[in-house]
């Protein structure tokens, strides 16, 4: 940023709560099916037809706004957005306003600037302020392309239309576009944790837009702000943004000065146009919606709530650091999932060797997640299994190149790390019993050189040892030969 | 006698009147005659209405039938599903015969707001039967049926009963389902029941009151049995008299009646008080606001994108969207839809609709306290008999008066029933209206049961079967 400027940035994230059903009907809330298969006379808008509120949203809801450190109201109210679009089929939008679901949170976010090549140098936490987080539904879709006579019609599919949305909306308290980039990445992997939302932009179940200006570095006062929409990723919307404050600030010193309007993020030309100026605004005329009652949420609901979240990404991150000794970079893959977290748990616990879990899950295993399309949610190798491989490897009953191959098989199989190594005879002969015939054997077959060792020259002690474990393709005891040895040469 | 022989009766009736009182809009005889035949074949008696015909406001879905709220928007629009208060007379084994007729979309205290024609009263041609409701006040003061739905905003069942000479009743906000009634105003929506006595109404009630899952303002309160209870003493009960209601704007035969009626009640054995409602002077410009804030954002999905009608010579959206609307809305829900927006836009919100609001809640104090000393409170329905058509409908502001004594109870959520009290010198019905506490239409009904025993009309309106 052109020194003397500093940026302000806003966010707004709309999250796809992951309910079954719509938020004011039975609808299922898919992806993907023919479109208005999911379709009833409430998300059609049919006249007549009412909506009632999907308690699992409030649960999902409240679950979400808790772990983004927001207070949950005890009452909020619905409200109608209204606003003409084919895809709204009510010509209103069933949204909160002035009382919504939960307000005023703090939430504090890992952030780090990037070098030109795109590498993370000192993360640092900074706190945000989150205004809101309101539930509303979604509308639906209008279809353009792909469908006969596109030129003549458009099509509609409300499917989408009416499934549940938290909006989740910041103060004006980012300053780079990098912070902005690690906050959505925070809200997006903590919706997941949670299992609020699955959180996935492409697929559009998580959406932001940013509000940004620029001013003087020591100006008190905001200047005028643009929105920025059509963030299509977490990538492309760290992009708009840059691009957005490098033009304002241009726009400012050139004297031109910056229009309070909404612009587009165009990816094919990477920049910012015009989609709405701010005399084109709506008038959503919001008004409570009096077809449903306010939501009233108690204090033991929002206890058992409390109690169901698991403990946060970045709490694990600074405890896996802590109890585990891993170094941030480790443990922040470890933390990038919540099942991937759960994997390194169980195997450090059962392992009892939490550095060499760390190791072999996030080089040798993660390699063979990537290489087959797998991750720890759905790993042929199991924690067990994994750990079991690291325990052969401590008390030595492999060594480090087996074991690597041990587990590809074992990746391959699904087999257990002790199957895999009794099959493909690595397993070493620790057996007495066994060990005496070897060197018996041995020792026949070698009769001058017994003399020759009798005879005084126990050098040859390093020969019979070679030759046992030959003769034991390398499996034997190597401490137990030597025992063994001594006491037959005698 | 079967069902199937009666309800053919009802439905030529119904033909033969339709050509001089348009009450109908639709006449559904086949599928009514289809249905006698079910119940008569079934055997088996779903419930108290078995075989009890019912005609139903064109503002309640019915998936048999079309629903065009009166409206070209919607035309012969035909619903996906049926209204809960609908499928429930079904069930109980009503016949519905047909849809009737109404201002469009229940906007209008005459009938003449309807796209197709207005409803004639029976008792005089010349006048209107009230309205929104006047075809199913119509379709019961003529004697087709006994009893019927409409629906309430604002007094839209007890004004057209009040000028019909039947008993209406508009019950508690949240006693039956709003599940397929087409919305007007969700705040104060309700759908009401007309009959050709209280007896008629306390039977559809019980079948159609209570929680519905489809209705999140449905209340679950337990629903009474109505018929029972209409033969309770009344002897001691507190009724309320307003008497600040009784001055300017009230046709002095009204008052004089409706004096009569609560002179009569005294000698049944309540007792009477006096009450006062200090805010109802707001009632009109409070009930303007809400009513048409919220139906300013109800009428949105009438857009000519997904049913009923739309503008053919449209060349962008926009376009679509205004010739639509232009086209397909009458000039009252027009003058609506405009007024509500008015109100709801930034920069005037709280001036009106956050005030109005304010006001309702004031209103609603009024009757609380004024529960605390009387049981029902008594007002008459309308200020005046029917009026002539043609005579108001120039002058809105003059019409939406019709509404004075009745838009009280919607803002307050309150039931309130009217039942003819007797005839003005022209030979024209007046009505009474009795105004209850939330959930008291088994006291409203009682009372009503009771007046109408002792005094009803000396005679019949000219048109009837």
């Amino acid at each position: 940023m052109k020194e003397g400027w500093e940026a302000v940035i806003g966010m707004e994230i709309h999250a796809q709560l992951k309910t079954e059903t719509k938020i004011f009907c039975g609808c299922a809330a898919n992806f993907g099916d023919e479109p208005n298969a999911n379709t009833c006379p409430v998300c059609l808008g049919l006249p007549g037809a009412l909506p009632v509120l999907n308690e699992k949203v409030v649960e999902l809801g409240a679950k979400a706004a808790l772990s983004l450190g927001l207070n949950i109201n005890e009452t909020s109210i619905f409200s109608r957005k209204n606003y003409f679009y084919p895809d709204l089929p009510k010509g209103y939008q069933i949204s909160q306003f002035d009382k919504p679901f939960s307000s005023n949170g703090t939430l504090e976010v890992l952030t780090a600037e990037r070098d030109e090549s795109g590498h993370a140098k000192d993360w640092k936490p900074i706190k945000i302020h989150i205004e809101r987080m309101h539930l509303e539904e979604d509308a639906g879709k209008n279809v353009h392309e792909g469908l006969p006579d596109v030129d003549k019609y458009s099509y509609i599919d409300l499917n989408r239309a009416g499934t549940p949305l938290g909006e989740i909306v910041t103060g004006p308290d980012f300053r780079t576009s990098w912070q902005a980039y690690d906050y959505v990445n925070h809200v997006r992997r903590v919706l997941q944790w949670v299992g609020a939302s699955d959180a996935d932009m492409e697929k559009g179940n998580l959406r932001c837009e940013a509000n940004v200006s620029v001013r003087k570095v020591g100006e008190e006062k905001f200047r005028n702000k643009v929105e920025l929409k059509n963030l299509n990723s977490v990538r492309f919307m760290q992009k708009a943004i840059e691009y957005e404050i490098e033009r304002q600030i241009e726009a400012h010193e050139s004297g031109e000065g910056v229009n309070q309007e909404t612009r587009l993020w165009d990816e094919k030309n990477n920049k910012t146009k015009v989609m709405r100026s701010k005399e084109d605004a709506h008038d959503y005329r919001y008004f409570p919606e009096p077809d449903l009652q306010p939501l009233k949420v108690s204090t033991e609901f929002i206890e058992k709530i409390k109690s169901e979240i698991p403990e946060l990404p970045d709490a694990m991150l600074a405890r896996f650091q802590r109890d585990y000794d891993l170094t941030f970079a480790d443990a922040s893959q470890l933390v990038g999932d919540i099942s991937l977290a759960a994997f390194y748990e169980a195997t450090a616990a059962a392992s009892k060797n939490a550095r060499a879990s760390a190791n072999w899950i996030l080089s040798e295993l993660q390699r063979e997640w990537n290489a087959a399309g797998n991750s720890a949610a759905d790993s042929p190798v199991s924690a067990e299994n994994l750990a079991e491989l690291i325990r052969f490897l401590d008390e030595e009953k492999i060594n480090g190149k087996q074991a690597k191959e041990v587990l590809i098989e074992m990746f391959a199989s699904g087999k257990s790390a002790a199957d895999v190594v009794k099959e493909q005879g690595l397993e070493q002969i620790s057996d007495s019993g066994a060990i005496e015939k070897i060197v018996e054997d041995v020792m026949a077959a070698n009769e001058g050189q017994v003399a020759a060792y009798r005879g005084g020259n126990e050098k040859l002690l390093g020969f019979f040892v070679g030759q046992v474990m030959k003769a034991s393709k390398g499996q034997a005891n190597p401490k137990m030969v030597n025992e063994v040895l001594l006491e037959k040469l005698k | 006698m079967t069902i199937r022989s009666n309800i053919e009766k009802t439905l030529d009736n119904a033909e033969k009147l339709n050509g001089s009182l348009n009450s109908f809009l639709k006449i559904d005889r086949d599928y009514a005659l289809r249905r006698a035949e079910e119940l008569d074949n079934s055997g088996a008696k779903p419930g108290a209405l078995h075989g009890f015909a019912v005609a139903v406001k064109d503002n309640i879905c019915t998936s048999f039938s079309q629903t065009s709220c009166g409206s070209k928007i919607l035309g012969d629009y035909r619903p996906q599903y049926d209204a809960t208060a609908v499928s429930r007379l079904i069930d109980d084994g009503a016949v519905i015969i047909g849809k009737t007729n109404m201002d469009e979309f229940a906007m209008g205290s005459s009938n003449e707001n309807s796209a197709f024609g207005n409803v004639k009263n029976p008792w005089d041609l010349d006048r209107v039967p009230g309205g929104s409701s006047g075809g199913s006040a119509v379709a019961v003061a003529s004697g087709v049926v006994r009893a019927s739905l409409g629906s309430e905003t604002g007094g839209s069942v007890r004004q057209p009963a009040s000028f019909c000479g039947i008993a209406g009743l508009k019950p508690t906000y949240g006693r039956i389902s709003r599940y397929g009634l087409v919305a007007f105003a969700s705040s104060l929506d309700q759908i009401g029941i007309f009959g050709q006595t209280s007896r008629d109404i306390a039977s559809l009630l019980g079948v159609i009151a209570g929680r519905d899952k489809n209705d999140s303002t449905t209340a679950d309160v337990a629903v009474s049995d109505y018929v029972s209870e209409l033969d309770n003493d009344i002897s001691g009960i507190k009724i309320g008299v307003p008497r600040a209601l009784f001055g300017e704007g009230l046709d002095d035969e009204v008052r004089n009646s409706v004096e009569n009626a609560i002179e009569n009640y005294r000698k049944l054995g309540a007792e009477i008080v006096d009450v006062e409602l200090p805010n109802s002077k707001y009632s009109i410009a409070v009930y303007y606001i809400l009513a048409t804030a919220e139906a300013s954002s109800n009428l949105a999905r009438f857009d000519g994108v997904r049913y009923g009608f739309r503008a053919e010579d449209a060349h962008e959206l926009r376009e679509m969207y205004m010739k639509t609307r232009e086209e397909g809305f009458g000039a009252e829900v027009k003058r609506r839809i405009m007024l509500g927006t008015y109100v709801l836009s930034s920069g005037y919100y709280d001036a009106y609709y956050s005030k109005a609001q304010k006001v309702r809640t004031l209103l609603k104090n009024d009757f609380l306290s004024a529960f605390e000393k009387c049981d029902a409170i008594i007002t008459p329905t309308s200020p005046s008999t029917a009026f002539k058509i043609g005579e108001k409908s120039d002058d809105p502001l003059s019409m939406y008066l019709s509404d004075i004594y009745t838009a009280s109870a919607n803002l307050a959520g309150i039931p309130g029933i009217s039942i003819p009290c007797g005839l003005s010198s022209e030979g024209l019905p007046i009505g009474v209206q009795l105004l209850g506490p939330a959930w008291s239409e088994s006291k409203l009904l009682c009372l009503a049961n009771r007046f109408e025993s002792e005094f009803p009309l000396s005679k019949k309106p000219e048109y009837f079967v």
